[in-house]
């Protein structure tokens, strides 16, 4: 039987770091803390937004009820390509139906990017001549209930000249394929080319490894649907958004764009957001569409998504294909790395992130945490018909790290050593940290292959062998597989200007306040959906004021009330937003100090800060005594008071903009029954370090649902699409989810390699865990069919695959073993 | 997905429901737990004018025994035969067939008449109804009865032999001996996921009645005699390659990944219910 997972196995262990490594004497405890006296960084305490969570009082976009508010539905394409020749509003309706035609006042979302041969898509939030896929708007409608507005849309008339449909990625880069943009002329969102060169590898190569690999398209599915409350502010002035978001700020921007508003005119509010994982880091046409149409009839207007419209119009990310050759020495020690990488974007470039991200990070990811110098990759990001690709938790990294992984065991295989012992010849070692890999990324810290031999020792490499041997020989296939890999976090202004994004995030602010009642405010831009936020940031805030976070207030996700902030993505959150807090919150606490050498009479040097009071010696008082004096007794102050008072807006942001590098190494046991396709994770361990742990508690949350979304990826979640462009998966009876059933019991180890670059040693650590699972299981695959001379390259690797797989090889060697 | 508009009936009696159904001016669909119907109206894949709701009718929610049989109504949830609240022809297999369906929230709501009226291939009742040899209580036009055996119920993908108007009421199985013994296996990408693939046996050495079923084959549940009298005759599973024959000779489009699945269902079902000795 599964037990909690919240027990014993997480196993505290410090990689000592020299303490002249820490820049300014920022923090470095390096024991967890006794969580009943603190609630400060390291310290494992509940999350404080759980109790409205888990009680049914959080506020989500759909909770939310403004009086005259009308409900929205939206037509959309029932094709995946055609002109669309005429829309036919039903006549009751005509003023509850709104099309492109209507919105001329409305400019598409057109994402830039400086990048040489990248070619810029035009999406109009309602289909204007064309539609590109299943599932793009055509119009809206509105209604008093959603329903109603369901009624409506389905008295839309829409007729189609279809075109033929684009579906297949390889095929998209065919001369005579179909055009998906005709002004381009071809299908290529972006190509990109890195050459190293590879002469030297090949001339020395003992092997050489050729293999293809392919990802599934997937569905990000957010237990919380999208959604948008629009009305517009009569004494504002100011259209006001509630929208179910990551990048509140972000979106604030791009409907101010799209709407032709000057940004004081809107305010964008992301109230309780219930999973967003990418797919609400994005501004999306809907949310475009329902804000103009709440300005057009002066009402409030709501879309709630449901998870049909989900799976079909938001089947918008991961989908890969690899080809790969790799050369090695006899050890197999890689030599050289020779990649293609076709990225299915879809129909529409995303914005802000850009149709190039992926790509991006593919080319510039896929030679991971190993240290090999020569390298070569094409990339081509193709236009096809299908939703626009959107970046999911790991971005490109669960896609290279499956291809890149799968890789080193083939290599392993072909020299015949163990794949964990190859694995660690070739990873960058301790000893030359920091380093710059071939694609110039700067790993700033850790000791990769440690995180192999614990992984290794954690899951009992050493025993599993004897035991996979006489499992055999009664017929049961078992297979053990790793993964490791960097997880590039809260990379900033430099990287994403060499992106050639239309915006780049800059020093993100975070403001700190005490209130004249002695609790803490804390404002910040950025938002938490899941991630524990609200409460990581507070430990921050708890860390430099000693006030317990239960007194301290977390706002976020407001632009009305928040300093600026570009979100929630990339694993900054805890770094950026931590970061500007632990910024914010020193100043404040030497300005609280200053106040209380004055009330006690003494030097600020002398003040200590513990359990909310300052103390001088045994003298004390608390910090209600000195918000007091500052808003209600300023009588009591200095005439020489610092005047910016007791609250602080601050601007952060690493010394470095390469990001800060979180690794780990994942270990699967797995057994194939070889009779149904099926598998079975036996044994599943985590070896991670993501350098300071803020909250340990929520630190196994987030590696253990990372884990359960890459066990998805490995083994469950695809979208099919038939000839036509139609998908085949727009209910979850058809798009396969794990349950808990289909989960592990994970084991999760650390190593706490403090970053030198961020406040506290912060690492970021949000997608992490999403990454490795595909490489790891589908390696524990093939470990165990091996017998049979059968190898798995694609995911999901579905009982279909595997027993395609097995019943094509010979039947006379099957029957042998 | 809101369905589209439609009314809803609550008759008191059989007899209003069957008033309801016959009244003619409108498509009108019968709904119990509404666990495949609900999704289908919130598709706006069915759209009837009117739904006529049974699961509240007295009669069709009461189970009974008698010697010879045990009876289930059409309207008894799946959770109530999965808690052992049913009596049990074989013992065991009903609370093990119930136990596997769908999600518990699913069985609470969803009812035996219902999933087997519905007649979706890849549902667990329609094959288990099958390897038990049940028959089938239908009311019809002014109170007829009539009888039919569970193998003639389902005549396709979503086909059953109900005529307009017609309501199944129960569903009566015969009891088998003490020595009788069961199997069940099903396939499916995670639990409680639509099955790939089912199999099913049912023998009973004293009354000479061997039945081996599959499931999930894309239409009515097969029943294979000619395994079933390997089964009988020697008290193991045919090998595999002679299942994949028998069952290719019954169906030809099975696929090999299907008929791998399908084969390797009934060679489990067998050895999970000899374990179980």
């Amino acid at each position: 039987m599964r037990t909690d997972c919240y027990d014993v196995y997480s196993i505290y262990r410090v990689i000592e770091t020299p303490q002249d490594f820490l820049p300014n004497g920022y923090p470095t405890r390096r024991q967890e803390r006794d969580s009943a006296v603190s609630t400060g960084i390291g310290a494992r305490v509940a999350r404080k937004e759980d109790r409205r969570l888990l009680s049914g009082q959080a506020r989500f976009v759909g909770d939310i009820k403004l009086p005259r508010q009308w409900e929205a539905a939206f037509v959309r394409s029932p094709i995946a390509h055609g002109r669309i020749l005429k829309i036919t509003k039903p006549v009751a309706f005509a003023d509850r139906v709104f099309t492109v035609e209507d919105m001329d006042d409305v400019r598409p979302i057109r994402a830039e990017s400086s990048l040489p041969t990248y070619n810029v898509s035009d999406q109009y939030v309602l289909a204007k001549d064309k539609v590109r896929f299943v599932g793009e708007c055509i119009a809206i409608c509105i209604a008093p209930t959603r329903a109603e507005a369901e009624d409506i849309a389905e008295q839309v008339q829409v007729e189609f000249d279809p075109l033929p449909p684009l579906v297949d990625a390889a095929r998209a880069r065919e001369s005579d394929a179909p055009l998906v943009h005709e002004d381009w002329g071809n299908n290529l969102f972006l190509t990109t080319d890195f050459d190293s060169g590879l002469d030297e590898a090949r001339a020395n190569a003992a092997v050489v490894i050729e293999r293809e690999y392919t990802t599934a398209r997937q569905c990000m599915n957010p237990m919380e649907g999208k959604g948008t409350l629009a009305h517009w502010d009569e004494k504002a002035e100011q259209l006001v958004v509630h929208t179910s978001t990551q990048v509140p700020h972000l979106i604030r921007t791009g409907l101010s764009e799209c709407l032709g508003l000057d940004q004081g005119s809107v305010r964008v509010i992301a109230p309780d957001v219930g999973g967003g994982f990418g797919y609400k880091c994005v501004l999306q046409p809907e949310e475009v569409s329902v804000s103009w149409v709440a300005r057009k009839t002066g009402r409030p207007i709501r879309w709630t998504e449901d998870r049909r419209e989900h799976l079909v119009a938001g089947a918008n990310t991961r989908q890969h294909h690899y080809k790969i050759t790799a050369y090695a020495d006899d050890r197999g020690r890689i030599l050289g790395l020779d990649a293609e990488v076709t990225v299915d974007i879809g129909a529409y470039s995303v914005w802000p992130f850009t149709a190039c991200l992926e790509a991006a990070q593919a080319g510039g990811n896929l030679p991971g945490p190993y240290a090999f110098q020569h390298y070569r990759c094409k990339t081509y990001s193709v236009a096809t018909n299908k939703p626009g690709l959107t970046p999911y938790r790991g971005v490109a990294r669960p896609g290279v790290c499956f291809a890149m992984e799968l890789t080193m065991d083939a290599i392993a295989r072909a020299v015949g050593r163990e794949p964990s012992e190859v694995r660690k010849d070739n990873l960058v070692q301790a000893d030359q940290m920091p380093f710059t890999n071939v694609t110039k990324k700067f790993y700033d810290s850790g000791d990769y292959p440690e995180s192999v031999v614990q992984a290794a020792r954690s899951i009992g490499l050493e025993e599993f062998r004897a035991r996979q041997a006489a499992a055999r020989a009664q017929g049961k296939y078992l297979g053990i597989g790793f993964s490791t890999f960097t997880e590039q976090s809260a990379h900033g202004t430099k990287v994403f200007a060499a992106w050639g994004l239309p915006l780049v995030p800059g020093y993100e602010q975070a403001m700190v306040k005490i209130t004249p009642s002695g609790s803490i405010e804390v404002r910040s831009g950025n938002h938490s959906f899941g991630q524990g936020l609200e409460t990581t940031i507070a430990q921050v805030a708890s860390e430099w004021l000693t006030v317990d976070i239960d007194r301290i207030k977390v706002t976020m996700g407001d632009t009305g009330l928040t300093p600026y902030s570009t979100g929630a993505y990339a694993s900054r959150g805890m770094v950026m937003a931590g970061g500007a807090v632990s910024k914010a919150a020193e100043e404040l606490a030497g300005r609280v100090k200053t106040h209380a050498a004055h009330l006690l009479q003494c030097s600020p040097e002398d003040i200590r800060l513990a359990d909310g009071n300052a103390y001088a010696g045994e003298a004390h008082v608390s910090f209600a005594d000195i918000a007091r004096s500052w808003y209600l007794r300023p009588d009591l102050l200095p005439d020489d008071v610092n005047t910016a008072g007791l609250e602080v807006t601050e601007g952060y942001k690493p010394e470095i903009d390469t990001g800060v590098f979180t690794y780990a190494t994942h270990a699967a046991i797995v057994e194939v029954d070889t009779g149904t396709g099926k598998v079975a994770i036996q044994d599943y361990v985590i070896f991670e370090d993501c350098g300071r742990r803020v909250n340990p508690l929520i630190l196994e949350g987030q590696a253990y649902g990372g884990a359960a979304q890459g066990i998805g990826t490995a083994l469950f979640e695809e979208v099919l699409y038939d000839a036509n462009g139609q998908p085949l998966t727009s209910t979850l009876a058809d798009y396969i989810l794990p349950g808990p059933a289909e989960l592990p019991h994970f084991r999760l180890d650390h190593a706490e390699t403090l970053s030198p670059y961020t406040r506290h040693g912060i690492k970021g650590v949000g997608e992490g865990a999403a990454i490795a699972p595909s490489g790891a299981i589908v390696n524990a695959i093939n470990d165990a069919l091996r017998p049979f001379e059968v190898e798995l390259n694609q995911i999901p690797a579905t009982p279909e695959r595997i027993l395609s797989a097995l019943l094509a090889t010979d039947p006379a060697r099957e029957a042998a073993e | 997905m809101k369905p589209a508009p439609f009314e809803l009936s609550q008759p008191g009696t059989l007899d209003d429901a069957r008033g309801l159904l016959a009244a003619g001016d409108a498509d009108c669909r019968i709904i119990a737990g509404g666990q495949s119907l609900g999704p289908m109206l919130n598709l706006r894949l069915a759209r009837p004018d009117r739904l006529v709701a049974l699961s509240a009718l007295p009669g069709l929610t009461e189970c009974r025994e008698t010697e010879s049989h045990v009876e289930i109504g059409a309207a008894v949830t799946h959770a109530r035969i999965e808690d052992g609240d049913c009596p049990e022809p074989i013992p065991g297999m009903l609370r093990h067939v119930a136990a596997g369906i769908a999600y518990r929230a699913v069985r609470n709501r969803g009812t035996i008449g219902g999933s087997l009226c519905h007649a979706d291939p890849a549902a667990d009742w329609v094959t288990a109804m099958t390897a038990l040899g049940a028959t089938l209580l239908i009311s019809g036009e002014a109170g007829t009865r009539r009888e039919v055996p569970m193998r003639d119920f389902m005549q396709g993908a979503y086909r059953t032999a109900l005529k307009p108007g017609e309501i199944l009421t129960t569903v009566r199985i015969p009891r088998y001996s003490a020595g009788a013994r069961w199997g069940y296996y099903k396939i499916c990408r995670k639990v409680g996921e639509f099955a790939d693939a089912i199999s099913a046996f049912v023998a009973d050495p004293e009354t000479r009645v061997c039945r081996v079923v599959f499931g999930s084959t894309g239409g009515a549940p097969l029943e294979r005699p000619a395994l079933a009298r390997q089964l009988a005759e020697t008290g193991a599973a045919a090998p595999l390659d002679e299942i994949k024959k028998d069952l290719l000779a019954a169906q030809s489009d099975l696929s090999p990944v299907k008929l791998q699945q399908m084969a390797i269902a009934h060679q489990r079902s067998v050895q999970e219910a000899l374990s179980h000795d």
